[in-house]
């Protein structure tokens, strides 16, 4: 199925998410809001993504973003999923019950974002110790140990 | 190995021996797990109920780095990813910046990187065949593949001045061009390295301790293969046919032929033989593309060392030694990226080895590990 076969299938099979879709890069983009994100998810995995190969989240400002990257053989075109979660109450649902791929890389963002997954089976840090303070890939992250380069470059 | 005793097995009641799980710690350090990796074991007996693999003794906030420098100053930083396959993530990195930022490709560089990334797979494998095998005790196999991977690493030092850390992929090509006579070189090492392909295949996976080893330990089937987001040869050796390089093609992996090596059982065993079997097609890519490589530049022309991509987002991955190693680029317009993430399949495939583990025999564990082939620089970043 390349991109437009993709597009065409998910208007008809799933005319609420059609106006969500558009195309970056030649990959499918779906920007859900957090109430449907698990559903979307399935819907993609029915759809025949079968493989969750990435989950990430990128800090913008007053929100995170989180980025989920599906892919399959049967599809010649990359998926991403995404969704925005405010700052101040950063939680997500866990995709763990789809693809227990999920199970460490939204460890992951949690350790190093600080967004929580509603439905995770274990949900601690991961890369940093238990006890470290924060969470680094914020951008308002300080520490005494970061060193700044200069701009000028 | 290092273990320490954190409970034992105590005696209650009158005369019966009470059953009581015994928790071992292995690592943080070992020799099986080219980097740092500390894995706690629950032990009935001799049989593991419950590894549990802590991660994080590498991680070195690689990703945070990159949000500090220019597009340029992180290619460095990626060879400390997989610094068993530094290749790869430079490329994989490259990729996406060039999709972000629009930077065409010289044709030359797009084989070269072709040479390049399969000879780094051999290089890697032998580095996976090698070490497992020395964990299990066939520490004459060890010495076999560290001397092919030696001659690649002498390549690679002819070609570009480093031994591990490369830096050679660039935004826009590569950083050299290959010396006078390489090419030749290159085609003399993978003569020779076809028979010392079948030479270790013999030595090792023909051996009847290796067998008994390696069979039937950490099944993992073709399902949860997919659905765990495992990849490379961990998911082949179950049968999962998904090579990017096949199915996703990217650079010029289009005009060449080769054959996708896949497994049936899913056991330590098919996953090293698949490693084997790789290393074959990648002598035959690196044959046809050093044919076919035309003349010409092997940089941009023109590309500015402050590349500042337009505002906006890029994903790319390719087939590293360990599966597919993807690299996502967020640009807000600067001369730095705002956020990098590199998608280790590293990562993902050593989440398996609770399962994998599960049910074999403390000494089986190393198998099951090595057979994963992780490297904690990428596992940790």
């Amino acid at each position: 199925m390349n991109i437009d076969e993709l597009r065409e299938h998910l208007c008809k099979e799933h005319p609420d998410l059609c106006p969500l879709f558009s195309i970056e890069f030649g990959d499918g983009v779906l920007l859900v809001d957090r109430g449907r994100l698990f559903d979307a998810a399935a819907d993609l995995k029915e759809l025949g993504f079968d493989r969750l190969g990435m989950v990430t989240a990128v800090d913008r400002d007053e929100e995170f973003e989180l980025v989920y990257r599906l892919t399959s053989r049967a599809m010649s075109c990359g998926m991403f999923l995404k969704c925005r979660v405010p700052r101040e109450n950063p939680r997500g649902r866990s995709l763990v019950p789809l693809w227990p791929a999920a199970l460490w890389q939204e460890r992951e963002v949690y350790d190093l974002f600080g967004i929580e997954f509603e439905g995770h089976p274990d949900l601690r840090r991961i890369l940093l110790p238990e006890d470290w303070d924060g969470h680094p890939l914020r951008k308002d992250y300080a520490d005494d140990r970061m060193i700044r380069r200069p701009d000028y470059i | 190995m290092t273990m320490e005793v954190e409970s034992r097995r105590e005696v209650s009641g009158e005369d019966d021996l009470a059953r009581q799980e015994l928790v071992v710690n292995v690592g943080p350090s070992h020799p099986s797990t080219h980097g740092v990796c500390r894995v706690i074991v629950h032990v009935d007996g001799e049989v593991v109920t419950k590894a549990e693999p802590v991660i994080g003794y590498l991680h070195r906030g690689i990703e945070k780095m990159c949000e500090n420098r220019t597009y340029l100053q992180v290619v460095p930083l990626t060879d400390r990813l997989d610094y068993v396959g530094s290749m790869y993530a430079n490329w994989a990195y490259c990729r996406a910046v060039e999709r972000l930022a629009s930077i065409r490709v010289p044709e030359r560089a797009e084989y070269l990187r072709v040479i390049v990334c399969e000879m780094q797979r051999i290089a890697s494998h032998m580095m996976a065949l090698g070490s497992s095998a020395a964990d299990t005790g066939a520490a004459s196999m060890f010495i076999y593949a560290f001397d092919e991977r030696e001659r690649i690493v002498e390549l690679f030092e002819e070609l570009c001045g480093a031994r591990l850390t490369y830096n050679y992929v660039r935004p826009g090509g590569v950083s050299f061009d290959a010396p006078e006579g390489w090419t030749d070189r290159l085609k003399d090492f993978t003569n020779n390295h076809r028979t010392a392909l079948s030479e270790m295949d013999r030595l090792f996976f023909g051996n009847v301790i290796a067998r008994g080893r390696m069979k039937g330990i950490g099944v993992l089937s073709a399902e949860d293969a997919v659905s765990w987001g495992a990849s490379g040869p961990v998911a082949r050796g179950s049968g999962v046919n998904w090579d990017l390089r096949k199915h996703d093609s990217y650079s010029v992996y289009p005009r060449f032929d080769f054959d996708v090596p896949t497994g049936s059982n899913g056991d330590a065993y098919d996953r090293g033989r698949c490693r084997l079997f790789e290393c074959y097609e990648s002598c035959r890519i690196i044959e046809q593309a050093a044919a076919q490589m035309p003349e010409g530049p092997v940089k941009t022309d023109g590309l500015s060392r402050l590349i500042s991509p337009r505002p906006g987002d890029a994903y790319d991955h390719i087939e590293s030694a360990r599966g597919s190693l993807g690299v996502y680029v967020v640009s807000e317009g600067g001369p730095r990226p705002y956020r990098v993430k590199f998608r280790s399949p590293a990562f993902c495939n050593l989440a398996l080895l609770p399962m994998l583990a599960e049910g074999h025999t403390l000494s089986d564990l190393v198998v099951v590990l090595g057979s994963l082939d992780p490297v904690f620089g990428e596992v940790d970043r």
